[in-house]
């Protein structure tokens, strides 16, 4: 098809595929706060058998600017990223993308998650909160005698 | 200043063939002795940050590292590629032997010189 190759690395077909895929993540109901496309910053959250994990792809960001909020299971992040320093008039912008300014995003967790065991660490830009679900909602091996 | 002395970013032939990548978000910014880019590459240690200038190709490519537990299930994901690739194509009055770069709390900046030929010269206008 020769009108994809007029752009870059296919970044069109690229950003169709993403779309979806996340979207196939997403069958269910979203959360009624929106699933916040696009935003700052970009949120990945796992789940194992033990904890929830949150991954908010946060780069270049003051760790203490940055708020990690737990109240009646929903996690809130916010913080704020600061501006690039003005430049003189010599200085002439060419590209322009990246995000600056106040950033929130929400995360409704599951019910089982315990607010008293919750970690949060900020490392290559990436801030990682790591939250222990409650023990009685692991799954345990139940003997048959 | 005219188009062509932008770092331009390029779709070259092979980037179909590699692997599926991330586009990074970039700010270029010039000033009188050069062009720093600066890049968002949350989750890339410094190993993982591959960064060459070949001919007049300034490539940067890395990978993501995170720290995940044993047996981690995605329950929502907005970064679905572990890899972040793009090319852009420098002019000739930058100069590519002096490109350093420093990558800090995910974010990459990039610091090319323009070659010392290059440097602005105040041109004077005759009024006639």
């Amino acid at each position: 098809m020769l009108y994809r190759r007029l752009f870059p690395s296919d970044v069109f077909a690229e950003f169709d595929r993403l779309q979806r895929e996340v979207q196939g993540l997403f069958d269910y109901a979203p959360s009624i706060r929106g699933l916040g496309r696009g935003g700052y910053p970009a949120l990945n959250v796992g789940s194992t058998p033990s904890s929830v994990e949150v991954y908010a792809f946060a780069p270049g960001v003051d760790p203490a600017g940055i708020d990690v909020n737990l109240d009646r299971g929903v996690l809130t992040i916010s913080g704020e990223r600061k501006p690039r320093a003005p430049g003189d008039e010599k200085t002439t912008v060419h590209m322009d993308e990246r995000f600056s300014g106040r950033f929130r995003r929400v995360v409704n967790l599951p019910e089982d998650i315990d607010p008293n065991a919750v970690s949060a660490d900020y490392r290559d830009g990436v801030l990682h909160v790591s939250i222990a679900r409650r023990a009685a909602a692991q799954p345990r091996r139940i003997e048959v005698h | 200043m005219n188009m062509n002395d932008l770092p331009r970013q390029t779709g070259r032939a092979d980037t179909a063939r590699q692997e599926p990548a991330l586009l990074p978000p970039v700010d270029v910014i010039e000033d009188a002795t050069g062009i720093t880019l600066v890049a968002d590459l949350p989750g890339v240690p410094r190993d993982r940050l591959n960064l060459r200038v070949e001919g007049d190709q300034l490539a940067i490519e890395a990978e993501v590292m995170l720290p995940a537990p044993e047996g981690v299930e995605p329950l929502h994901a907005e970064v679905t590629l572990s890899r972040y690739r793009r090319t852009f194509t420098l002019s000739k009055e930058l100069d590519a032997d002096l490109v350093s770069a420093e990558l800090e709390q995910g974010v990459l900046r990039v610091r090319i010189p323009k070659a010392q030929h290059a440097q602005p010269r105040r041109i004077s206008v005759q009024v006639r």
